[in-house]
């Protein structure tokens, strides 16, 4: 494995009761790449995600953030919103989580919040409406208006987020997460629910992402078209373990992956097979 | 207009007999007998057929006209058309609502000078406004329900009173303590309830307001208890009182001395105060934290994954709401000049909670014409003297069931690119608080 | 020892009123997810009517008490069912589906409508009723001359709630009404879906809950021999407090959250001071709702993401 990793995995457990859902994983993603943990339903994906962005306490394990500046950060140390404020780790979430009753410009804005919050000199100068939080303002507008650009929903900005069609709302919440300036997005099924044409733009708009910010990516994908035309890496989960790992290419050709597929779905194992091809 | 599939007379008729016939039993025992307890304390009843009767038969006929009118205003929910002049003459005239109101306001003392009554309860109506609008940050904008805000209001009122009678501090140091002091109640309420939802959160808070208000009862040597505390200062104009002696504004301006004097002072400090707390609310609304607060009642998890502390943006919520209802309770002590716990109780929160959910959570305006609709509203009514609890309730539960959603029923936006539209309060969630 | 013993009693029979209303709390909130605030004043109207009852049978001169009770019982059950049921229908059911605030709002109105009707209807002045059961039992009868005693009407409490709480566990567990509850407190939609009349289900819920508050205002009346318009309030706190801390929703909880109110303010006021007696029992609340945010035997909510 390449050392140059923004994330690893190193032995993670998560036991619900007495039903393990993670067992004993490790992986790594690498910066500036896009890693993709595939698997079946129920393979633990999900819960992995909730591990690494604070939602979850693993039972054991460590996860391991390392900054381009070389410092590093220990995620199972920190909790829920620290992980995003402090480690920089964004995510999206499998069944949209917007707030439906803002603006999509609105919904931007919130997700600016910590560094608002330090411009308005937590609240102070803002309320009294200090010209260098008027500036700080006019930026995080500014910021929004580029991501609202880049997902093509400008002429869209100041309708309500629950007003937005299905896939015009799972790219204003990957432009959510940008807008807090990752340096890891995991992004947990966004291609879920999307058409072909939908799936091939998000796939644009990853690649750009991770072409022109920088940002590590680590999705979970069912839908194999997305994951084998942009993963640089892809680890492959089934029953809480890891059973592959490797390249697009070297994955879908590990019998014990489409061994998993078919004794799960044989659809997705067809699609693994076929797609990419 | 009758359709055919409309219900016919029978129908009607048959229903207004099943509540006729409900009506009986229930009013049977509880109006058709009268108990008392005699002069040897020994308990005594009579009968009141002819009042059981007459309510049956009040029911009986409400019932046929509550069927005619639904049968005329055809089936729930149906889309009326509505003319594009009328449309846009309404929204015209909403957004003239809110400058004719408070224009409207700051003429009222002018306009009333010598009607006192109309002075009175103008004043009245403020505090509610101040009360309505300090709740709308919990409720409206951060989604924590509240129903123990008169703590708050207590906890201002008795700062003041006891600082003033006490330590004998003026009326414009204490009302900032007494914003503080409510401030610092609010994260003490805050920090247990963090973790709560729903109703959880709803009887911590109504246990919390009980216990500011039984502990004002019970604490005898400092809160005078039940007798509360009497002889609290009015405000003065920055230290210049508004009495008849020479010292008083009135001399020191060379004019004639005149109760009302204190009465419109008082007007245009409630007005301030009610303005203060309107200009920071929405100017919060706009900053960061008015935004987390929202986003806080939209989706919490998701607050969270954007790196928002919640614990402090629900604290700072608390605080804040806590603060506007202190200051509304030390304006109120200074004003009565007398406080007891018997103007604490569950049925202030309830009213101020029932003027925010009437309103249309999070608005400004709606939170105002709320508070003059059931403060003007139970004014009103004051002539039906015991019966008056009755209609408000009454009121209450018909005017939920009209709006569930509020007067107001949309959101503003707090920021927008190109076009400053409305939110309908159909997308809008309640928090989980 | 023997004045522990004697205010362990009293608390478990005030604990057993609390419980009695508790349950209408609980079972309210499990199916339709809202506070029914009027439910205090629920239990005040069944503890009038008892009241009402009683006079006009013993003005008839009858004499049998045990005749009267059962009498007062049933026709106090009814009446008050009815008017559960007219609340639901009158105030709840057109907002079934709306914002949850708003149900809210609306019970908080229909809890001062039935208040001051009462007031209105049956006067302002508390209504005392001589004693109707007397007698009891001496326990224990310590050196110092305290006496431990167990009255029939103490008798009567515990023994009612034990009897109701075990019909109303049957006809939760076993019976078809029983199992539509239980279907529609997990998913309305699907319930409906499957034939169970939902509108009807919920209904009997309240009519149920009206039943057991009437017969828990009944047992208020008989033990403490008095009914006034604004009981309803300060019991409705205290049962709805029960039932958040045994975890509202939880059936066994509500008693169990009854029982412990009960006791906690029996015993507050033996040994520290009356004044403060529900000021003990709001903070135990709110102190065990900090260790456990569900209640005692809540479901612990999980935080699906």
């Amino acid at each position: 494995m390449s050392a140059d990793q923004i994330l690893s995995v190193d032995h993670l457990s998560m036991r619900f009761g007495g039903i393990v859902a993670v067992n004993d994983l490790s992986f790594g993603a690498e910066r500036r790449k896009i890693t993709a943990l595939i698997g079946p339903n129920g393979a633990g994906k999900t819960t992995v995600f909730n591990c690494i962005t604070g939602f979850y306490k693993p039972t054991s394990g460590s996860m391991r953030l390392a900054h381009d500046d070389g410092h590093t950060i220990q995620l199972e140390r920190l909790n829920d919103f620290r992980i995003s404020k402090q480690a920089k780790v964004a995510r999206t979430f499998q069944n949209i989580r917007l707030f439906p009753g803002m603006t999509a410009l609105e919904n931007l804005m919130v997700a600016q919040h910590n560094a608002l919050m330090r411009a308005s000199g937590l609240t102070l100068l803002g309320l009294i409406g200090a010209p260098s939080w008027r500036v700080a303002e006019k930026a995080a507008i500014d910021l929004a208006r580029t991501w609202l650009e880049r997902i093509g929903l400008l002429d869209r900005a100041d309708d309500a987020a629950g007003n937005l069609p299905y896939g015009d709302q799972r790219r204003l919440e990957i432009a959510r997460a940008m807008c807090t300036e990752p340096a890891l997005l995991c992004l947990d099924e966004p291609a879920a629910g999307l058409n072909a044409r939908e799936s091939a733009a998000l796939s644009e708009l990853l690649l750009s992402i991770r072409a022109n910010q920088g940002t590590s990516i680590l999705l979970i994908e069912h839908d194999m078209s997305v994951v084998m035309e942009i993963s640089d890496h892809v680890v492959v989960m089934d029953y809480g373990v890891k059973i592959a790992e490797g390249t697009p290419q070297h994955v879908r050709d590990d019998p014990r992956v489409i061994a998993a597929y078919l004794g799960a779905d044989e659809e997705e194992a067809i699609a693994v097979m076929e797609s990419g091809t | 207009m009758q359709t055919s599939r409309a219900p016919g007379v029978a129908f009607i008729f048959k229903k207004a007999l099943i509540s006729a016939l409900v009506a009986l039993v229930l009013f049977s025992l509880m109006i058709g007998v009268r108990t008392e307890a005699g002069s040897d304390g020994q308990l005594t009843y009579w009968t009141r057929f002819g009042d059981l009767a007459m309510m049956v038969a009040t029911v009986f006929g409400g019932s046929i006209i509550v069927e005619l009118l639904r049968q005329w205003w055809g089936p729930v929910g149906t889309v009326r058309v509505v003319p594009a002049q009328v449309t846009s003459a309404l929204s015209l005239a909403g957004r003239l609502v809110a400058p004719v109101l408070l224009i409207f306001t700051f003429l009222v003392p002018v306009i009333f000078y010598n009607e006192r009554y109309i002075l009175d309860l103008g004043i009245l109506v403020l505090t509610y406004v101040m009360l309505g609008w300090g709740l709308n940050v919990v409720v409206g904008l951060a989604g924590l329900l509240d129903l123990g805000y008169v703590a708050f209001y207590a906890v201002g009122a008795y700062s003041y009173a006891l600082l003033a009678t006490n330590f004998g501090l003026s009326f414009w140091i204490c009302l900032p303590l007494a914003g503080i002091l409510a401030a610092f109640w609010g994260v003490l309420l805050g920090f247990p309830v963090l973790r709560l939802r729903g109703d959880y959160l709803a009887i911590v808070t109504l246990a919390f307001g009980e216990i500011i208000r039984l502990v004002l009862l019970n604490w005898q040597s400092v809160t005078g208890g039940p007798n509360g505390v009497s002889g609290i200062p009015r405000p003065t104009m920055f230290g210049i009182p508004l009495s008849p002696g020479d010292d008083g504004l009135a001399a020191k301006l060379g004019i004639e001395f005149s109760p009302t004097h204190r009465i419109v002072f008082l007007f245009y400090l409630i007005l301030a105060l009610a303005l203060l707390t309107n200009w920071v609310t929405i100017r919060l609304r706009r900053l960061p934290i008015g935004r987390a607060w929202e986003a806080l009642r939209e989706d919490e998890v998701a607050c969270r994954a954007l790196g928002i502390n919640t614990t402090t943006t629900k604290l700072t919520a608390f605080a804040t709401g806590a603060m506007f209802g202190g200051l509304a309770g030390a304006f109120f002590a200074t004003r009565q000049g007398f406080i007891s716990p018997e103007s604490f109780t569950f049925h202030e929160s309830a009213l101020v909670l029932a003027i925010v959910v009437l309103g249309g959570m999070g608005s400004q305006l709606g939170v105002a014409l709320a508070a003059l609709a059931m403060i003007g509203g139970f004014e009103l009514f004051r002539g039906l003297d015991q019966y008056r609890m009755l209609v408000f309730g009454m009121a209450m539960v018909l005017l939920m069931i009209w709006r569930p959603r509020g007067l107001i029923g949309h959101r503003a936006p707090t920021v927008f690119l190109e076009r400053n539209q409305a939110i309908s309060s159909d997308l809008v969630k309640e928090g989980h608080g | 020892m023997d004045y522990f013993a004697q205010q362990l009693i009293n608390g478990l029979v005030l604990g057993s009123i609390y419980g009695l209303i508790a349950i209408g709390y609980t079972m309210v909130y499990g199916i339709v997810g809202m506070i029914n605030f009027a439910h205090g004043d629920i239990f005040m109207i069944g503890g009038f009517i008892a009241l009402i009852t009683f006079l006009i049978l013993v003005s008839f001169g009858l004499t049998a008490i045990p005749l009267i009770l059962l009498i007062v019982l049933l026709v106090s059950m009814a009446i008050t069912a009815l008017y559960g049921w007219t609340v639901e229908r009158i105030a709840y059911r057109p907002l079934r589906h709306s914002f949850r605030l708003a149900p809210m709002l609306s019970a908080i109105g229909m809890s001062f409508v039935l208040t001051n009707y009462s007031q209105v209807a049956q006067g302002a002045r508390v209504k005392p009723v001589p004693p109707i059961i007397t007698g009891g039992y001496t326990l224990h009868e310590g050196a110092g001359g305290f006496v431990v005693q167990l009255s029939n009407i103490q008798i009567i409490v515990v023994i009612t709630t034990v009897v109701l709480l075990a019909l109303f566990t049957w006809l939760v567990s076993s019976t078809r009404l029983g199992r539509d509850m239980r279907a529609c407190e997990q998913d309305q939609t699907m319930a409906s879906l499957l034939g169970v009349d939902v509108d009807r289900t919920i209904s009997m819920t309240f009519v149920i809950g009206a039943a057991l508050a009437a017969v828990a205002g009944m047992m208020y009346l008989l033990y403490y021999g008095l009914v006034d318009f604004f009981m309803g309030f300060v019991a409705g706190i205290k049962a709805f407090t029960a039932a958040v801390l045994g975890g509202i929703g939880s059936l066994p909880g509500a008693m169990l959250g009854g029982l412990l109110i009960g006791l906690i303010e029996t015993l507050w006021s033996a040994y520290f001071s009356v004044e403060y007696k529900d000021v003990a029992a709001f903070s135990i609340l709110i102190v065990v709702l900090i260790f456990l945010p569900t209640g005692l035997l809540g479901r612990p909510e999980v935080e699906k993401v």
